[in-house]
């Protein structure tokens, strides 16, 4: 085809969000009053002239085929007004303004064998990224390990038994797409990158690589009379930061490639200001299909969270609190010379007072 | 069905258990969806994942697909075990802009299931967690056509690769007491002004813009946006203290003493003996906490705006930045206001674009040359507000001390002036 022949694109950018959103969402645009947690998964916004809406929250496989995105449409026609939005943690929601199609709608989400619940003080769905099935870096799968996970944690998902919410995330690789969260599950690599120096002249562009090492680990060097790279394996972090860039630095490793987890990240001004998520453990094997070492961890911290935390205390108030010793105690889990951190900054992570609990 | 299909006894496993599976979804992609074609897709998808499970491996690998006119958008994949499984060979996803907060009517799902059907997987994730509607799995060939068919009726490519990328917007004023700003209008009037920068990737590295209606944050947008838009308030929070006393009957005293007073960051609030409540506004940091606990007796004021906060981003390269205030307040109401924003997006922007070097995040750059350089070359002057203390330091060099002192008083007899109209 021709270039004259092609079509020209619409550059529309970003549509409007009102034509989509439920008449009484229009209608009240900034005018909530206040809104009630009447059960888990539902919600009542009431608005300030008297107008009401419920929102009911379900649970999905966020990787959907489109029979599951036709049912839920079907269920949000039959049931609801045929207004649906996504949360940030891929759980849909319904609106409708009827209280009394609130339980019909609650019980066909379920009898489609979608999850009710994850609003308020519970455990939402893990926000997570593509993995194996669609990612060119992944040192882990993503949707499985979720799952895997969900399966185990559905009654935090279903219940509101948590002291605050918590928000949870997974990533394949230390980029951590991710993001923050109050607990986070991340890939860790251990060893090196393992260096295809027949092909790092033909894929990568050399200069660009060496300068996204964080350490300045990697060197440009001839390996076989080939201009190639090469890494200082006492300097290198193992990070992966060289991987994306140049694929034959490969740091994924079904053995190395390990699974961390981190604590305490808390997107939120309430009380304190926002805080990044902290590394409490790591070495966990990458075991698929049901990665069970990982999600006993979890599960391990959540209780201690959930028997020790005051009300309104998300996972990071809660160790502000008690303390980082208490916190290994109560989980069980090892402190190691890595919990100790040693990037620039690490001073303010030290602690310079006697501050100390016995 | 498909003719020959892969065994897949470790995905099996995920199919077990009372959450929904995506393995099954994909299943019934490959078992029951009429057309052959995306049969033998889901088919091999689930050989090559299968595959993945076993040799603990991804085995994707990227490469240049765009459609006409524009650079990026799409994340473009091709096995590296094609032979094997040549039916996913090409695995593409297309990265489509969905309307701040995530709105749909069931009649549109249905309209983009209909065409990803015919063009695609049939595979698709609202959304990724740049905030995309992701459309995962089709040929170089169908992405065109997919995106043409779709364009027509009013949906547009997001951003991938370095440049701005397609924003995020909490729930915001259609559903949220806690809103103090006009979430739509903000997301829209940033986002497509730079729809040239989001389709044709030309920045340092990427730059996304993310708007949360109320200091609670639920788009994460000061650890994870460049541009963090935040709605806020400056004259007093709102207090009903007939549902305070409600409250305090429902919860009881020591409830609220114990979960709003003494949770108070700033120690503003104090519980009066005739179950009222008085909070001292001046020291009040717009936490939100009290206003979480009771949504219906406490409320934001009525002089609301934004903060605007820069230089957000993850680990790479040097580690996690959160965003730094560089506005502590800025009325959103008129045309001007808007487009004063937008202007603070471009310069930000058009500095990062000139300063920043090769995959380096505006934030990065900005500990790089020091906020304060960042603020002369954006034309910003400094605030208090912006930090968390003076320095600490003294390693400086200060001889230019009485003009910058010069300066400030100037600006207070302005601002002083101005208020008085």
């Amino acid at each position: 085809m021709s270039m004259a022949d092609m079509r020209q694109p619409i550059e529309s950018g970003c549509p409007d969000g009102f034509q989509y959103m439920h008449p009484a969402m229009r209608r009240n645009y900034g005018l909530w009053r206040y809104h009630e947690h009447p059960r888990p998964g539902v919600l009542r916004h009431v608005a300030h002239g008297g107008d009401e809406i419920w929102t009911v929250k379900a649970g999905t496989q966020r990787i959907l085929d489109v029979f599951t995105l036709r049912k839920l449409c079907e269920i949000g026609d039959k049931y609801a007004d045929g207004y649906v939005r996504f949360t940030i943690r891929s759980n849909i929601e319904y609106m409708v303004t009827d209280p009394s199609k609130v339980e019909p709608l609650v019980k066909a989400l379920e009898d489609a064998g979608f999850i009710v619940g994850g609003t308020a003080n519970s455990l939402s769905m893990i926000s997570h990224t593509q993995g194996w099935l669609h990612c060119d870096i992944p040192g882990t799968d993503a949707s499985g390990v979720v799952k895997a996970m969900m399966d185990e944690l559905i009654d935090e998902f279903k219940n509101c038994n948590m002291p605050n919410r918590v928000h949870m995330t997974t990533s394949c690789c230390q980029i951590n797409c991710g993001g923050q969260g109050d607990i986070a599950i991340n890939v860790q690599h251990t060893k090196p990158p393992k260096i295809n120096h027949d092909q790092v002249a033909n894929v990568c562009e050399r200069p660009s690589v060496v300068a996204r090492c964080p350490v300045a680990a990697i060197r440009p060097a001839l390996v076989d009379g080939k201009p190639s790279l090469e890494v200082d394996e006492k300097k290198c972090i193992c990070c992966g930061a060289c991987y994306p860039p140049c694929p034959p630095m490969q740091i994924n490793d079904p053995e190395h490639t390990k699974l961390a987890i981190w604590v305490g990240g808390n997107h939120s001004n309430a009380r304190g200001k926002p805080t990044f998520q902290k590394l409490v453990a790591a070495g966990i094997p990458n075991n698929p299909p049901r990665w069970p070492e990982a999600t006993a961890i979890v599960k391990r911290i959540l209780q201690a969270y959930k028997d020790d935390a005051r009300d309104w205390e998300r996972i990071n108030d809660w160790i502000e609190r008690i303390g980082w010793p208490r916190f290994f105690e109560k989980t069980g889990l090892p402190f190691t010379k890595y919990h100790v951190d040693n990037w620039r900054g690490a001073r303010n992570s030290l602690n310079a007072s006697t501050h100390i609990r016995f | 069905m498909a003719k020959d299909i892969y065994e897949t006894p470790m995905l099996d496993e995920l199919e077990n258990g009372p959450w929904p599976s995506f393995v099954s979804g994909i299943k019934r992609l490959r078992d029951q969806h009429p057309d052959q074609r995306i049969q033998g897709m889901a088919n091999s998808l689930l050989g090559q994942l299968e595959h993945s499970y076993e040799t603990r491996k991804g085995y994707w690998k990227g490469g240049t697909v765009s459609v006409f006119g524009y650079g990026g958008g799409i994340i473009p994949r091709f096995s590296e075990v094609g032979k094997a499984f040549p039916e996913s060979k090409e695995f593409h996803t297309l990265r489509v802009q969905p309307p701040a907060g995530n709105y749909y009517t069931t009649d549109m799902l249905r309209q983009l299931a209909d065409s990803w059907e015919k063009w695609g997987s049939g595979l698709v994730t609202f959304h990724g967690q740049t905030g995309n509607i992701m459309f995962i799995g089709t040929t170089t060939e169908n992405t065109q056509h997919f995106f043409d068919e779709i364009n027509d009726y009013g949906w547009d490519l997001g951003g991938a690769g370095p440049c701005v990328r397609t924003g995020m917007s909490c729930v915001g004023a259609a559903r949220c007491e806690q809103s103090c700003c006009n979430e739509q209008a903000i997301h829209r009037s940033l986002l497509n002004r730079f729809t040239d920068d989001v389709h044709r990737p030309a920045l340092p590295y990427k730059f996304k813009f993310k708007v949360s209606g109320c200091p609670n944050d639920c788009m994460n947008s000061i650890e994870r946006s460049d541009f963090a838009i935040i709605g806020t308030w400056r004259d007093d929070m709102k207090v009903d203290q007939s549902e305070v006393k409600e409250f305090i009957k429902a919860k009881g005293r020591q409830y609220v003493i114990d979960n709003v007073v003494t949770r108070c960051p700033t120690n503003c609030m104090s519980l009066k003996d005739d179950d009222t409540l008085d909070i001292d506004n001046r020291n009040c940091v717009r936490c939100m906490h009290c206003l979480n606990v009771m949504n219906k007796a406490l409320s934001p004021g009525d002089d609301r705006g934004v903060t605007v906060l820069i230089g957000g981003k993850r680990t790479l390269k040097i580690g996690d930045l959160m965003g730094t205030v560089v506005v502590p307040f800025k009325k959103l109401e008129t045309q001007e206001d808007y487009d004063s924003l937008v202007e603070m997006g471009e310069n930000i922007i058009d500095f990062w674009a000139e300063n920043g070097l090769e995959h380096e995040r505006c934030g990065e750059m900005i500990e790089r040359i020091g906020l304060v350089n960042f603020l002369e070359g954006i034309g910003v002057d400094v605030d208090p507000h912006m930090i968390s203390s003076p320095r600490q330091s003294s390693y400086v060099r200060m001889d230019g001390w009485d003009e910058e002192a010069e300066k400030w008083f100037q600006r207070k007899l302005e601002e002083k002036q101005q208020a008085a109209g």
